[in-house]
């Protein structure tokens, strides 16, 4: 019978079907985040161990200052303690951690993809919403809770529902200076924050195939803000190109029986998914969100809109509350929308190329506001330092930072200042997600770039050369 | 021990309810960011649910309607379409365990905040946009008003006596009907673990 991608990879990870659908899965990776640092405890206390330590990865991202070098930079209290507690478990039950002084830390999705723990065709959990991102190797990457967390590590299996299955085809090709952001942030609006729930999401078609890896890890790991814990790509040459030599990529003959095994991974050509959505690429517009949900997404060249006009009477009450939270206007252009400060950063937005893209625009410029640049992870940093990027942004009078989560969650003593507005490159927009009374506005790192030098939403396309 | 309960077995539950008018409520509203690395048995933690909604800057309690007193000790909660959606934190469910709350209805909860939910004893019922809307405006209009649930039978009953019957997932309602908790039941299928774990291992030998 055809399968979907999706259906490929979990059929080969189930070890027992009930009759009721749930099904128990191996898990090939574990990826683990210093927020979790009190699982160990009551992991032990419970009684149980770590089933395949050598399964499990951890790395601090959640609480670095990204001014922090070594611990004794980070203030004591909780925020020391995770990370203190994390490295500590990692050395008594032997699993291999990135610790903050080692240049392959950084924010957990990065670093992933990046030391080739992340493969196609496997089976990757981790106590995080967007593991979404891992994704866009062509495996099944899935954010669980805490309790699944410590199940995956007693037992290295997990238990699922089968989703269903959702394919996004993206034709046509990009316009200039539109970028993946901008991509995802459109389809969110297409389907809605609960729009892909229940659902795991293939995306495919024209534009997918012309993305560098890269990109498709900004569209996957926002597959969550579309309500679907589940985002996924089939790996093509350019996939297997990004893995090949990395430190945990299988080598020699493994190598050649993993890419034969990888060949496989795609959707049939009769797969029937249970949804399709089709996007016109040539369509799509630099984005900024304007409320408080990532759906509430709109071209640059568009204007703030009136709640009166939505027919929902739930929906109209949430609006207009965001306008009021958000401190904005409808009819209000968002090109007249002025900024705080601008956060270039998090797992959606840190890797090399979104610090490239940033770096064009800010070329030559100064900054209007205070702007925080966060890379990825300690590589990306030094790749970016190896290509002068950094000289850019510091030469524009913006921050050049230690790798973390930093102001995406804002849990590591980085913060708007209540009622301050921000351009984010982050992923999500909710009230106080930046602060308590933080107001933030998602964008792609050219369009953050664009803010910062403009000191308000500008359309990066007037800014950038044409080549 | 795989059939000792560890959350407590949910199976009739009667009590207050409390409206919450939020489409698409995030669990970063339902607790705060800050608070994730508190430890689960902090004192505080009852308050940390709604947090920034239901406190103002200086501690103060806001007019947010789960401060009314009407509802005080509500263990229902009635919300809008897209309920826990955002972050797969955990602790959501764990800000509402602390202040009793032991059911969500909802027109759709978020995947990850499901699982969540049914993994500490909390059960997820998802009823139409419309039952919904009815029971949030009974609950305004009548605070205080109950609403009783009974998982066996899988039903509900509002404030007027109009009794919704509600889907559940089979291993859902037995997870929550025994109080069992997963790792128990997996370790049932040890023997079935190690024995995919080497075929796996030979087919994949790459992945390991
Ligand atoms: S960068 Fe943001 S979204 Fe990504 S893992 Fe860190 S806190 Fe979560």
């Amino acid at each position: 019978m055809a399968q979907t991608l999706f259906e490929k990879i979990w059929h080969e990870h189930a070890i027992v079907t009930r009759e009721d659908g749930n099904t128990l899965l191996y898990v090939d990776r574990h990826l683990i985040h210093d927020l979790h640092f009190r699982l160990f405890d009551q992991l032990k206390a419970a009684g149980h161990s770590i089933r395949e330590p050598d399964k499990l990865f951890g790395v601090p991202d959640h609480s670095l200052p990204t001014t922090a070098k070594t611990l004794a930079d980070i203030p004591a209290g909780e925020m020391r303690e995770a990370v203190e507690v994390l490295e500590s478990a990692s050395k008594e039950h032997n699993f291999t951690h990135f610790s903050m002084t080692d240049d392959r830390h950084g924010i957990v999705h990065v670093v992933g993809p990046e030391q080739g723990i992340t493969l196609p065709g496997l089976l990757l959990v981790c106590g995080d919403s967007h593991t979404s991102t891992h994704g866009a190797l062509g495996c099944i990457a899935l954010g669980i809770g805490a309790t699944e967390v410590q199940h995956v590590l007693a037992t290295q299996t997990l238990w699922q529902r089968q989703p269903k299955s959702m394919r996004i085809t993206i034709t046509g090709e990009l316009g200039f200076g539109v970028t993946p952001k901008d991509v995802v942030l459109a389809i969110i609006r297409e389907i809605g924050t609960a729009g892909g729930t229940g659902y795991a999401i293939e995306y495919a078609g024209p534009v997918i195939d012309a993305m560098s890896v890269e990109g498709r890890m900004t569209i996957c790991n926002m597959t969550i803000e579309a309500g679907s814990r589940c985002g996924l790509i089939a790996p093509d040459d350019k996939s297997i190109a990004y893995i090949e030599g990395r430190p945990y990529a299988p080598k020699d003959a493994e190598w050649d029986k993993a890419t034969n095994y990888w060949q496989t991974l795609k959707s049939d050509n009769d797969a029937v998914f249970d949804n399709e959505v089709v996007i016109d690429g040539n369509a799509i517009a630099p984005m900024v969100t304007w409320g408080n949900s990532p759906q509430w997404a709109l071209p640059i060249t568009d204007t703030v809109p009136d709640p009166a006009s939505e027919p929902d009477a739930s929906m109209r009450a949430t609006m207009a509350a965001a306008i009021d939270y958000m401190d904005i206007k409808p009819g209000m252009p968002l090109s007249e929308i002025a900024v705080d400060m601008v956060f270039i950063g998090s797992c959606t937005n840190s890797r090399i190329e979104d610090l490239r893209a940033a770096a064009g625009v800010v070329q030559g410029r100064r900054a209007k506001v205070r702007t925080l640049v966060v890379p990825g992870s300690g590589l990306v940093k030094k790749q970016a330092e190896a290509e002068g990027l950094d000289k850019i942004f510091i030469d524009a009078g913006m921050e050049w930072r230690e790798p973390g989560c930093s102001m995406c969650l804002a849990v590591n003593g980085e913060t708007l200042e209540a009622g301050q507005r921000s351009a984010s490159t982050s992923n999500r927009n909710f009230r106080g997600r930046q602060g308590v009374g933080s107001r933030t506005h998602l964008v792609s790192p050219a369009m953050a770039a664009a803010a910062a030098v403009m000191g308000k939403f500008t359309d990066v396309r007037d800014l950038a050369e044409r080549t | 021990m795989a059939n000792e309960p560890t959350i407590e077995p949910f199976r009739t539950f009667v009590s207050v309810a409390v409206p919450i008018d939020i489409a698409n409520c995030d669990t970063d509203q339902i607790i705060p960011a800050r608070f994730l690395r508190k430890a689960l048995d902090d004192p505080d933690y009852a308050r940390f649910l709604f947090h920034d909604l239901r406190f103002n800057a200086e501690g103060a309690e806001t007019d947010f309607i789960f401060n009314a007193s009407a509802y005080r000790g509500a263990g229902v909660l009635v919300s809008d379409k897209n309920w826990g959606c955002g972050s797969s934190r955990e602790n959501a469910v764990t800000a509402l365990v602390a202040n009793g709350i032991r059911a969500v209805i909802a027109p759709s909860v978020a995947d990850i905040h499901y699982n969540n939910c049914i993994q500490n004893g909390v059960l997820p019922v998802v009823l139409s946009d419309e039952d919904c809307a009815t029971l949030r405006r009974q609950l305004r209009d009548g605070p205080g008003a109950e609403i009783a649930i009974d998982l066996e039978t899988q039903t509900l009953t509002g404030p007027d006596q109009t009794s919704y019957a509600f889907e559940v997932d089979p291993f859902d309602k037995h997870r929550l009907l025994n109080g069992l908790d997963d790792i128990g039941f997996t370790q049932v299928h040890d023997q079935e673990i190690t024995e995919f774990v080497n075929g796996y291992s030979a087919r994949h030998s790459w992945a390991g």
